[in-house]
């Protein structure tokens, strides 16, 4: 085999991106299996739909102690259409779970904010269940600086 | 040791959706750090719940696990059909529970 010096640098940094990869704790975070069961339990069973949930987070945290996250719902919030709660995830956390909001008829707009911390960069899940037993959710990745969890 | 703050608007118009927000001064041991000195691991102590009641109704509440960070602060919305106070309680592992209540005027 033959390669030309294109060819050469292709190869080289083909491989390179792939040893990169390959370096990636992809999965390896003992949490998959605990997110699939938390979410699958607020769920009951169901599979969340993308849309109406809508999730901010910082992009970059520097300080994983103390990272925003706020968390808004599509709804009308009347008695008989409401947001009945949000569920918070941080995957790359020792635990996955970070917080429930129960919101009611009364909440006027399913909103909250609150301070996380996060062990590492990761994604941070939130899954918000509706009043007729419905469920959406929302994923945004928080690259962490300093990991938040006495590290 | 833990003091709550309470951040309510005085007063509201019928049916206004106000921001509420709340902070309790508090550790939040997540049970994960260790003793530097013993090497042991430093026991959970955290507040895992907090609830926010208007005229003896829930209105809204938390569930609240070790990631939340130290002086858990929260923000959130009400929709106030009339005049009345509100009653914010957290709940601490050991089963303590602080509270605050706040009076809002509906015009």
């Amino acid at each position: 085999m033959k390669l030309t010096k294109r060819e050469f640098f292709a190869f080289g940094g083909g491989a390179a991106a792939f040893v990169a990869l390959g370096g990636m704790p992809v999965g390896a975070s003992a949490a998959t299996d605990e997110v699939k069961k938390l979410i699958s339990d607020f769920a009951g069973g169901k599979m969340p739909a993308s849309g109406k949930v809508s999730l901010n987070t910082p992009e970059i945290a520097e300080n994983g102690n103390t990272v925003p996250v706020s968390v808004e719902v599509e709804s009308p919030m009347t008695k008989d259409n409401y947001v009945a709660s949000v569920m918070l995830l941080a995957t790359g956390n020792p635990f996955a779970g970070v917080a429930t909001f129960h919101f009611s008829h009364m909440s006027g707009e399913a909103t909250a904010t609150t301070r996380i911390r996060l062990a590492k960069t990761q994604d941070v899940i939130a899954v918000a269940k509706m009043s007729d037993g419905t469920v959406f959710m929302d994923k945004k990745q928080v690259k962490v600086t300093i990991g938040g969890c006495g590290g | 040791m833990a003091r709550p703050r309470v951040k309510v608007p005085k007063s509201a118009s019928k049916d206004e959706v106000i921001t509420i927000k709340t902070l309790i001064s508090h550790k939040m041991e997540s049970g994960q750090r260790k003793d530097k000195k013993t090497g042991e691991k430093i026991p959970r102590k955290i507040i895992n719940k907090f609830t926010a009641k208007f005229n003896g109704t829930q209105v809204f509440a938390v569930d609240i696990e070790p990631a939340v960070s130290a002086n858990p602060f929260l923000q959130f919305t009400v929709k106030v059909p009339e005049s009345g106070e509100f009653e914010f309680t957290w709940l601490d592992d050991d089963g303590k529970t602080y509270s605050a209540k706040k009076k809002i005027t509906v015009n």
